[in-house]
């Protein structure tokens, strides 16, 4: 097996916002009550004319600019993880390989693991990289997620994703030193063909499905590193709300300090297969060489994804000349009114509509 | 008419416990009070178990011959009964089980009583909840079961200067007695300010002052009394029970701020024991809401009426003052897994009256009782106990 790594990598955050509170007005409930519970203070909102597929190639647009070294050519395989990708049958990631200039010898797919298929699409990439099947695999996590309308997912529900170019880790900025996970049936949340919104179990989505499977992915990937939270210098965890993440870092015995620079729910809200992806982003703009993170992803049905990863050296020279840092997105953004959102998300039907 | 004892108890932690199914906590419960009686399987002759909506909560019917087939008694083919009263059914199990055995029909019966409540969505388990009000007037408008109570504690403040903080009150003292119980879902205090404090369920009842959904079972063993202390050295006697039935609705009812299915339930088993309220050392009473506990003190006559939010504020109610209510932490702390709370109450009231109630024991307990209220009061059942002589 090659030792493999982070090649480049890229995110894109919409920016569009809008409140808890504008939300809860809408509905007649204490928005600024529910965002105080849930640790947001805004949510992203994609434009009209922006959807996973564009998100993913902007993603992927940064990581290759990133690595202007890197021949679009040599990348073997494209995975897009998302729970809302544009089409039921046709896929995302194939769009992407075209506006990347990577197709056509290579091979591509969509992924769907609510949460972590952007986690799992990077699994995938590991292995095709350290099998020497390919030299580079692009693994993406992207969502323009849907809450029903005046439901609790509807305060978090935003947009957002990133891309991670796997590679050998003798060129890497970062090194993925091992990856673990812990899967089950957990029917937390989920949505059938057809219909517009999930549905979630409420209280149990908590318990016995975010906390028990990141917990214990964790131990798992702390056991096979023997590494402790305090040698890590950054945490990241799935990011549902902004209480789950701070709460089960805490559990593990991480500090605050450790996982607020990956923290990016609290003002974009939660970008589902992109959470954990641009959290890892924003930590990767700021990471020294020889940093050490820690990444759980989660998804819902359930399962967590867990990486134990080294920053190397080669970061400094894969800055990114004109790339905006994750920051620059999560910062300030443009705020709707929820009539605007509403028109924004295509939940007023127009003449025409089916 | 035979006298009947309880030889033995058991029952499940309560709370969310997503791990474990209807069967899972029904057998538990089952084998603890079993092994406390020290009987095998093959002496029990009959099972009654308290259960409010399986069908809807788990979607399993006919659950008598499901949980006498998964206690592992399907061998001797034994009677068993499921029985439904609302909130109010695993108290009407005993009750049954009670006249069982008093009439000479069956020795040894099991009274259990069970719901798993968390394997649907909150919104679903509260639609479940109100289908025990009336649904043609009632909850088919619209009206929760926190609504209706709300009403029920609007009228009780208009009417007797009830306030918010003495309702409050009763959620302090529960969640203090129980922290002490180690079956209780919330073992942990809270304080008047953060029950204050919580989002509204429905005005003027707020988080705290609502029991919750959970998930849990107990079972308790009868037999006649002039054997029970062949499995018991402390057997506690059913001196009695009361069960009264009021209007389904709450709009017909003579008087809001009184449970009269309460009031008569409590009479007939006083009269029955030939008892008073002044007897009674240690009650458990039903208080799905903390206004259910304020009618309940009073409609049972521990004070009068009115008096219940100022007799608690004044600590009348907490542990060992002038009458210990709720030790268990009560529906509120303990949990309410409808179809086992009318048997869990009973656990307690047995631990209590046996000296068994460790931290939160009654000191010198010698008569205790259960009061437990289906639908908002068209059910209540009372039974009082006393320890074997």
């Amino acid at each position: 097996m090659t030792k493999v790594g982070i090649a480049s990598y890229g995110g894109y955050v919409p920016r569009w916002r809008i409140t808890p509170k504008e939300i809860g007005k809408t509905w007649g409930a204490d928005g600024e009550a529910m965002g105080r519970a849930l640790n947001i203070q805004s949510k992203s909102v994609p434009s009209p004319d922006e959807d996973v597929i564009t998100i993913s190639v902007e993603a992927a647009r940064y990581a290759m600019k990133r690595r202007p070294d890197i021949d679009p050519k040599d990348v073997g395989a494209i995975y897009v993880g998302s729970e809302s990708h544009p089409y039921a049958v046709k896929p995302t990631a194939t769009i992407v390989a075209e506006a990347i200039q990577a197709a056509p010898l290579l091979t591509a797919a969509d992924f769907e693991f609510a949460c972590k298929a952007g986690t799992a699409a990077i699994q995938c990439a590991m292995g095709l990289v350290g099998s020497g099947m390919m030299k580079y695999a692009m693994a993406i996590g992207s969502d323009t997620s849907q809450g029903a309308p005046g439901d609790a997912l509807e305060y978090s529900a935003s947009a957002g994703g990133a891309a991670f170019l796997i590679g050998p880790a003798e060129e890497s900025i970062a090194t993925l030193n091992d990856t673990s996970s812990y899967t089950s049936d957990t029917p937390d949340f989920w949505r059938r063909e057809g219909q517009t919104y999930p549905s979630h179990g409420g209280r149990f989505t908590g318990e016995p499905a975010y906390f028990r499977h990141v917990l214990q992915c964790s131990e798992n990937i702390l056991k096979r590193a023997k590494m402790k939270p305090e040698d890590y210098d950054y945490a990241v965890f799935h990011q549902p709300n902004g209480k789950f993440p701070l709460r089960v870092s805490q559990q593990l015995g991480f500090t605050k300090e450790q996982v607020l620079t990956g923290l990016l729910v609290t003002r974009i809200g939660n970008t589902y297969s992109g959470a954990i992806l641009v959290g890892l982003a924003a930590i990767l703009d700021v990471a020294k060489p020889g940093d050490r993170i820690f990444a759980i992803g989660y998804g819902s049905g359930a399962g967590a994804d867990g990486f134990d990863i080294t920053v190397t050296p080669k970061i400094e020279e894969a800055r990114g000349d004109g790339i905006p840092p994750m920051e620059s997105m999560v910062a300030g953004g443009f705020p709707l009114d929820y009539a605007t959102y509403a028109k924004f998300r295509g939940k007023i039907r127009m003449a025409g509509s089916s | 008419m035979r006298e009947v004892a309880i030889i033995g108890v058991g029952e499940t932690k309560f709370g969310e416990l997503w791990e474990r199914s209807f069967r899972d906590l029904g057998i538990e419960a089952g084998l603890k009070a079993i092994e406390d009686a020290g009987i095998i399987g093959e002496q029990i002759d009959a099972l009654y178990i308290g259960n409010m909506s399986a069908g809807k909560f788990i979607d399993q019917e006919h659950i008598a011959a499901l949980v006498a087939d998964y206690s592992g008694l399907v061998g001797q083919h034994i009677p068993a009964v499921r029985i439904e009263a609302g909130g109010a059914c695993g108290a009407v199990g005993l009750s049954t089980g009670y006249m069982a055995v008093a009439s000479g029909i069956h020795d040894i019966v099991v009274c259990g009583g069970a719901e798993k409540m968390t394997d649907v969505g909150d919104a679903q388990a509260n639609q479940v909840l109100s289908s025990t009000s009336d649904k043609e007037w009632e909850s088919v408008f619209g009206a929760t079961f926190a609504s209706l109570y709300a009403m029920i504690a609007r009228r009780h403040m208009h009417q007797y200067g009830t306030t918010r903080e003495q309702m409050a009150q009763v959620a302090v003292k529960n969640h203090r007695n129980g922290a002490l119980n180690p079956h209780a879902q919330f073992q942990k205090e809270i304080t008047l300010e953060m029950a204050l404090q919580a989002p509204w369920v429905a005005e003027p009842l707020g988080l705290f002052d609502c029991a919750p959904l959970s998930d849990g079972a107990a079972a308790v063993v009868l037999a006649p009394m002039e054997i029970a202390r062949r499995f018991s050295d402390s057997p506690i006697k059913i001196l009695s029970f009361g069960h009264a039935t009021d209007t389904i609705s709450l709009s017909s009812r003579r008087d809001l701020c009184t449970m009269d299915a309460s009031v008569i339930a409590g009479k007939r088993a006083f009269h029955q024991a030939r008892l008073t309220p002044a007897d009674v050392d240690v009650a458990e009473v039903h208080d799905n809401f903390t206004i259910g506990e304020i009618l309940a003190i009073e409609d049972l006559r521990f004070v009068g009426k009115g008096k219940g939010g100022w007799a608690t504020e004044e600590g009348l109610t907490a542990l060992n003052s002038k009458i210990s209510i709720n030790t268990s932490g009560g529906l509120k702390a303990r949990g309410q897994p409808v179809g086992a709370t009318g048997v869990a109450q009973t656990v307690e009231i047995v631990r209590q009256l046996r000296g068994e109630g460790g931290n939160r024991q009654v000191s010198g307990a010698e008569i205790g009782m259960t009061h437990n209220v289906g639908g908002t009061g068209a059910t209540a059942v009372v039974h009082l106990f006393k320890r074997g002589d």
